[in-house]
């Protein structure tokens, strides 16, 4: 057991997540295969993955809900394999799907989740009105929580999650299916707290919430493919460049293109086609004039900025077919 | 691909009410042959109750709704023969196996033996299930019980699919196959009506009409929608997206800034002004930034644009 | 209505059936031990009650009779006294549940073709054991001669009464007094309305909360065809543990059957539908599966268990409780069913159970089929 002045001379001292080798297996099947990472705190750092990607395994381990197969991971200091309890004291957790009781009031389940987390009764005031002011339930207490617009349930969950002021809170897809609006709000609030030092760890398959992250890790298969910021990821991870094709008609020019030399991959998106090309500024004559040759009318080709979610599909393949090669 | 002269989905004035709620409010669309039409909407914003009432299986208060041709709510039962409806928790027997599914469903719906069995053959190739016939249903992963979804729905060749938010709580890699099967079923002149809270996924319909609490707030294709916004939408890279925010955040021209995880996200009046402005304002205070592009608007921008400015541009 | 959607229900109601564990052995084992529990564990039968016996006569003839109490399973002699306040004092103190006593003229009236009687005193504090041990002295005595007349006394202190011999269709019909023969017949309608109504219960219920039915209304499927399609099932199974759980009561407990087995069949068939029309019914009004078993249980298993006739003779019940088992269906049936196994009551006497039975059987499935809506609110 190291003493509270050694883990403070640690050089992690200035990241609240560490994460290194760390290893799960179940039986044969490796879930997570040594990943490291390193995040400070006051960091908003999303985790996006398939599902079965070990994803959920690694946030578990995160959690103290799961022992560790070997490798090890501190989370605010604490380590997760031999400190699961303290870990637990340490977070706050919101799930997807909102988990507050629908039938008691609001001021209720704050109490409620004030119990649970054993917020020492001296502070139990003051974390109340806190938690009100941030939901913007000031004055509504006795409102009954399953009559709340979705928006402000999502923040009261937000509330009750951190009554104990953790210093890091998980968030597993916190704002799907909240109108825009409300979501903007929410996450202003989670940036707030992150400028006070709350580390933010997301999970999510929602690509509106990725872009709130300062750093995204793509898990597949149990290991890390791709890290870096949001741009950093849609700049240098994407494998080659994204063009769009305006064409008639859609459907042949998709099956044209697929073989055509050059092109990694074209699929329809909406009512234009979406290519992925390895250089945008030849690929786009060389395209316009195989589409005329096959008889294809051509209406608009440009470049455009790959979304988070075609550089996780263009990942997710390429290491998918790179398995495939070394199976 | 022979356009039909009658929309295969017509949605007029439809209003349902629920104790203290309106969940529909006077909605009126229409979707043709070979379209994918997306209801996009956060939660509660109607997309369910529009669906159901399409289905044949809630009555509107108020409004007609006609699918292929019948008139739902004077003759459910007819109309049932040429849809499929595929509600947002999966209709599959978790304790059937795939092939049963699939030939209960086939049976409802009258498709003979001989037809069922080349039909799912068919489907559970393209779907890449082939090999799982005899596995359990229950067992199958969400992107699997989702294509099962629609393998079942498919199988009487249903004129209009009506999809009640299918790729919820999927990665994106299955999401793009299923829009592949969309896309081919699409081709082959079949009407789908998708309801979606992924506000990105409205990027890949057709057209779009985005629900507000019940309303039509607009209708019209992802393009033109984004052009009739007006506005120009800007993307600042920065390393400190905080202090970026703070010096940026009273200049003028702005109707919305958002923080994102490595920047700002900014919707301006006039985008080739402003830039040069932000720049100068930036480098002034000091703060370390890479780029301010111009970039497309998002679903998001213009959901936003419309909710907060309470207008409404109908197509 | 059209075959194929009607056998596609069924066909998926029993491959559900048969990979659920749970429903598999309500379906198949729960008959079984209930008809063995009932058989074997619930016996009213008493044997081996301890006698004491005042002979006054002294006979070879006497000492036949009392060596028949002797033989007999349901008593054991225990001590020989001497005097009538021997007998009553054992009475008092427990050891004894009866006394006999031989008059001093037994075998010389037998010897001349008189008439003779046998006094017979028994412990009066429990009214049932009482009569109980009246038939079985009756039976061991008239075993022994027709002659001989049980005169038995209740030892209450008081002067001793003449009864008439008990009209209990039990001690008539059921000689032996063995109460599985009672008790078994009823049993069938216990295992009726657990596959019957418990898990038809259910049935409606899941599929709303599986979240199945929203995509089964929106097809072409009509309510006749899902209702059928969900209860044909279950009746066949019912019908085939009916026949399974007869046959056991039949061969191993010996319960006699002297009626029609095509009544038993008939009767049985009614009943089912009774049980199924009520679960199905539960279902489409009940919001859950827990909610749908709980009211299931209520309405049809504890009735048929406390109020219909198969354990607690009707008769017996207070005034208000017999006119309540008039509208339970299962008091009908149980009535149907004793009679058919015990009595062999001819099939045209069976009328005042069978048309209310056959009412009950019409009103509910009318009313189940006219509950199910492919509607949401």
């Amino acid at each position: 057991m190291r003493s509270a002045v050694e883990r403070q001379s640690m050089p992690d001292a200035n990241n609240s997540v560490v994460i290194e080798n760390l290893l799960k297996k179940f039986g044969d099947f490796v879930a997570v295969d040594r990943i490291n990472l390193a995040i400070r705190k006051g960091e908003v750092f999303g985790f996006l993955g398939p599902n079965g990607a070990g994803k959920s395994t690694t946030i578990r381990m995160l959690c103290g809900l799961l022992t560790p197969t070997s490798g090890r991971a501190q989370v605010a200091g604490y380590d997760v394999g031999r400190e699961p309890e303290s870990v637990r004291q340490n977070i706050g957790y919101m799930s997807q799907k909102f988990s507050l009781y629908n039938d008691l009031k609001v001021i209720e389940n704050i109490r409620l989740f004030a119990g649970l987390y054993s917020v020492p009764s001296n502070q139990l005031r003051e974390r109340i009105e806190w938690a009100l002011e941030m939901a913007n339930l000031k004055g509504q207490e006795n409102l009954i929580t399953g009559t709340l617009p979705g928006g402000w349930k999502q923040r009261l969950a937000l509330g009750c999650a951190v009554l104990h002021k953790p210093p890091v809170i998980f968030l597993d897809e916190p704002t799907s299916g909240v109108d825009p609006i409300s979501r903007r709000q929410f996450w202003d609030l989670i940036q707030h707290m992150a400028e006070e030092g709350v580390t933010v760890f997301v999970t999510t398959h929602y690509m509106e919430e990725a872009e709130y992250c300062n750093r995204l890790a793509l898990i597949f298969r149990g290991r890390i493919v791709a890290l870096g910021t949001p741009s950093e990821l849609k700049q240098k991870s994407m494998q080659g460049e994204l063009l769009l094709v305006e064409c008639e008609p859609l459907g042949s020019a998709v099956e044209v293109l697929q073989s055509a030399p050059d092109v990694m991959d074209a699929a329809v998106f909406g009512n234009a086609l979406h290519l992925v090309v390895r250089d945008a500024a030849a690929a786009i004559p060389q395209v316009q004039k195989y589409l005329s040759d096959h008889s294809i009318t051509v209406g608009h080709i440009e470049k455009i900025r790959p979304s988070l979610e075609d550089v996780f599909v263009s990942l997710t393949s390429t290491h998918d077919s790179e398995k495939e090669r070394t199976a | 691909m022979t356009e039909q002269p009658q929309s295969a989905i017509i949605a007029e004035r439809l209003t349902k009410s629920f104790p203290g709620v309106r969940a529909v409010d006077h909605l009126s669309f229409d979707v043709s042959s070979g379209e994918i039409f997306g209801l996009v909407g956060p939660d509660g914003a109607g997309k369910t109750t529009t669906l159901r009432m399409l289905a044949g299986i809630m009555p509107p208060d108020e409004g007609t709704a006609s699918v292929a041709g019948f008139n739902v709510a004077r003759d459910p039962e007819g109309a049932k023969h040429h849809l499929s409806y595929m509600p947002q928790r999966f209709g599959l027997y978790e304790d059937l196996t795939v092939d049963e599914n699939i030939r209960f469903y086939a049976d409802l719906f009258g498709v003979r033996k001989s037809e069922r069995e080349d039909r799912s053959t068919q489907l559970l190739q393209a779907a890449g299930m082939a090999e799982f016939r005899k596995r359990l249903a229950g067992k199958l992963s969400g992107g699997m019980k989702q294509k099962l979804g629609l393998v079942c729905a498919l199988t009487h060749r249903p004129k209009v699919i009506l999809l009640d938010e299918p790729t919820t709580g999927v990665d994106p890699v299955s999401r793009r196959d299923f829009w592949r099967i969309l896309y081919e079923l699409a081709s082959e002149g079949v009407a789908i009506l998708t309801s979606t809270a992924y506000l990105d996924e409205a990027e890949r319909c057709h057209r779009v009409a985005l629900l507000h609490q019940g309303k039509l707030l607009f209708c019209d294709t992802p393009a033109n929608l984004k052009a009739k916004l007006g506005k120009g939408v800007l993307s600042v890279t920065s390393s400190d997206p905080r202090r970026s925010r703070d010096q940026l955040e009273h200049a003028a021209g702005i109707s919305s800034l958002v923080l994102t995880g490595d920047g700002l996200h900014v919707v301006v009046d006039d985008a080739a002004r402003r830039i040069p402005e932000f720049e100068a304002r930036l480098n002034s205070a000091h703060v370390p930034f890479d780029t301010i592009q111009q970039v497309t608007p998002t679903i998001e921008d213009l959901f936003v644009n419309a909710v907060s400015s309470g207008a409404s541009v109908h197509a | 209505m059209t075959l194929t959607r009607f056998l596609a229900v069924a066909r998926k109601e029993v491959i559900q059936i048969l990979r659920d564990s749970r429903s598999l052995i309500i379906v198949v084992i729960m008959p079984v031990v209930l008809v063995l529990l009932f058989g074997y564990g619930v016996n009213l039968d008493l044997k081996g009650l301890p006698v004491y016996v005042y002979d006054r006569d002294g006979s070879q003839q006497s000492q036949d009779l009392l060596k028949r109490f002797q033989a007999s399973a349901y008593f054991d002699v225990v001590r020989v006294v001497n005097d009538y306040p021997a007998l009553a004092r054992s009475l008092d103190d427990g050891h004894a549940k009866m006394g006999i006593v031989v008059p001093w003229d037994f075998s010389e009236r037998l010897h001349e073709g008189r008439p003779v009687q046998v006094q017979a005193l028994v412990d009066g504090s429990d009214d049932n054991t009482a009569n109980v041990l009246i038939g079985y002295a009756q039976a061991v005595v008239q075993g022994y001669s027709s002659d001989i007349q049980l005169d038995w006394l209740r030892n209450r202190g008081q002067l001793a009464q003449l009864a008439a011999v008990s009209v209990e269709t039990r001690t008539w019909y059921n000689e032996d007094l063995e109460s599985s023969a009672f008790i078994v017949p009823g049993v069938l309608a216990l295992v009726m309305s657990v596959i019957g109504a418990f898990l038809t219960s259910l049935t409606i219920a899941r599929e709303w909360e599986r979240g199945t039915m929203e995509q089964l209304i929106s097809t072409p499927v009509t309510p006749v065809e899902i209702m059928l399609g969900k209860l044909v099932p279950y009746f066949i199974i019912g019908m085939f543990d009916v026949v399974v759980c007869a046959l056991i009561a039949i061969y191993w407990f010996q319960v006699p059957f002297r009626g029609s087995f095509l009544t038993l069949l008939v009767s049985s068939a009614m009943f089912m539908v009774v049980v199924l029309s009520l679960g199905f019914f539960i279902s489409v009004i009940s919001g859950s599966q827990l909610a749908a078993s709980q009211i299931a249980l209520l309405i049809t298993f504890l009735p048929a268990f406390l109020l219909s006739g198969f354990l607690y003779s009707i008769e017996q019940m207070p005034i208000v409780l017999q006119w309540i088992t008039r509208i339970l269906p299962a008091r009908y049936y149980v009535s149907v069913l004793k009679k058919i196994f015990l009595k062999g009551t001819p099939t045209a006497l069976l009328y005042p159970d069978l048309v209310p039975l056959a009412v009950f059987t019409l009103v509910l499935a009318l009313l189940a089929t006219r509950s199910f809506h492919k509607r949401l609110a």
